[in-house]
């Protein structure tokens, strides 16, 4: 059995973590280090580092916060943002990541994702999907949001997973930031083709909202804010999931 | 001094890192003589078995290891490195592991089995139980009948299979132990112990 995993979800910009309520406000609150190591220590089962540095430098600067990182937290860790081709995800692969995560840039060219599971393996492959609710059905969003594509959710979702993805980490753009809970609907539809593993993201409020998405189909819960605040501890919800019958690893 | 083959089988970084966290010295090892020599010694690996297997045939360092462990010398198999102290893999027919201990590997197969498995899983392995991160699709079974050991570690997944053992000098670990937690660098620090 896998046990289910929850997950901190770290904004970082220039080597700093910031928090975003639906991607606008950000507010500078702690070094990438510190944090993953107090939520490594608190029991939380994977990190992901999300990069939303813009320009040039953005490389270098997640690369150094990468090796930081590693030599401080001893859980698997993701890092996403800003990779657009094979050589980003090597950099930070080779600097200590256990996996990278693309959006967007695998949205307008899908190759990225064949390439990185070609050269690395799919267990190193995370497709971040943003998607929000149209009329005709829910669709994928890029460039964090800003974006509207034709693409339907359950149909990039598939072509990813046949091109090699190793895991979906699925954000609902309505509920991000608001403490609703997570977009069950789309967790349900789009667990319902998948064999690859589905990561909750978006929504979550309380402990009640990632029982529900574990049971609607989710492998894994992701929450940035709640934990960040000081609001919720990764052990407080592990053990009301516990309670509630779901198996977490014991913190 | 912790010696960390390096045959060119994944990113060994997470390793170094842990082991320099709990205080060790560590380095990368790719000679004959140096892996003879060193008092503890890690077999990483990730990857393709048959890969693995040639590059440590083709370096010289399959046939090292072996004199190594004939000489009661510690060897830690970690993830792939564990897999390799067996005699083969069906991901690789044809390409032999160290054979240091009977058995080989399988994949994981099942109805709504997600291969690799990955993620983590709890590990039995008496007073040294807990839960770890693992990421492979092949396995090995069990421990090979009628080999003494100290202490053996099974996970489930579909079925139970060997996840660790401590088996004199030898010791094997198929999760990862770098990327465990707290249970996983307490672990690592036991095994570099045992002798």
């Amino acid at each position: 059995m896998v046990m289910k995993r929850i997950i901190p979800c770290l904004d970082v910009k220039a080597g700093r973590v910031v928090k975003g309520v639906n991607f606008v406000n950000l507010v500078d609150s702690g070094d990438p280090v510190e944090l993953g190591a107090r939520y490594d220590a608190e029991g939380a089962d994977e990190l992901v580092f999300l990069d939303i540095t813009a320009g040039i430098e953005r490389r270098d600067t997640a690369v150094k916060m990468v090796a930081a990182v590693a030599r401080r937290v001893f859980i698997p860790f993701t890092v996403g943002g800003g990779i657009r081709e094979v050589a980003d995800a090597e950099a930070l692969l080779m600097a200590g990541c256990d996996k990278v995560a693309v959006n967007s840039a695998a949205v307008r060219r899908p190759e990225l994702i064949t390439e990185l599971a070609a050269r690395f393996g799919s267990q190193c492959v995370v497709l971040a999907v943003d998607v929000r609710r149209y009329p005709e059905g829910l669709r994928v969003v890029v460039d964090a949001g800003r974006t509207p594509t034709q693409r339907s959710m359950e149909d990039w979702l598939l072509e990813a997973q046949d091109r090699g993805a190793g895991e979906i980490m699925l954000t609902s753009m309505d509920r991000d930031g608001t403490g609703l809970g997570y977009d069950l609907d789309a967790l349900a539809a789009a667990s319902r083709g998948l064999r690859i593993p589905l990561i909750a993201s978006g929504g979550f409020g309380m402990a009640a909202h990632a029982v529900d998405a574990l049971t609607a189909g989710a492998d894994a819960v992701l929450a940035a804010g709640a934990f960040h605040t000081g609001g919720f501890t990764v052990r407080g919800l592990k053990e009301e999931l516990a309670r509630a019958g779901v198996e977490v690893r014991p913190c | 001094m912790i010696g960390i083959v390096d045959y060119g089988c994944g990113n060994l970084k997470s390793l170094e890192n842990a082991l320099e966290f709990m205080g060790f010295e560590s380095r990368r090892m790719s000679g004959r003589d140096e892996i003879l020599a060193v008092d503890r010694l890690i077999l990483p690996g990730v990857g393709n078995f048959g890969h693995a297997g040639a590059e440590l045939a083709k370096r010289g360092l399959a046939e090292a290891l072996r004199e190594r462990s004939a000489q009661g010398g510690p060897l830690l198999g970690i993830c792939l490195g564990m897999q390799l102290l067996f005699e083969g893999s069906t991901e690789a027919p044809g390409i032999p592991g160290l054979g240091l201990l009977e058995g080989s590997c399988e994949r994981f197969a099942g109805p709504g089995l997600k291969v690799p498995h990955m993620g983590w899983s709890a590990v039995d392995f008496g007073d040294l139980s807990g839960a770890a991160y693992f990421v492979h699709s092949y396995y090995i079974l069990g421990w090979p009948a009628g080999r003494p050991a100290e202490s053996v570690g099974l996970a489930s997944y579909g079925h139970p299979f060997l996840a660790a053992f401590r088996s004199g000098a030898l010791g094997g670990f198929q999760f990862h132990p770098e990327k465990s937690g707290s249970y996983g660098l307490n672990l690592l620090k036991e095994a570099l112990r045992w002798s």
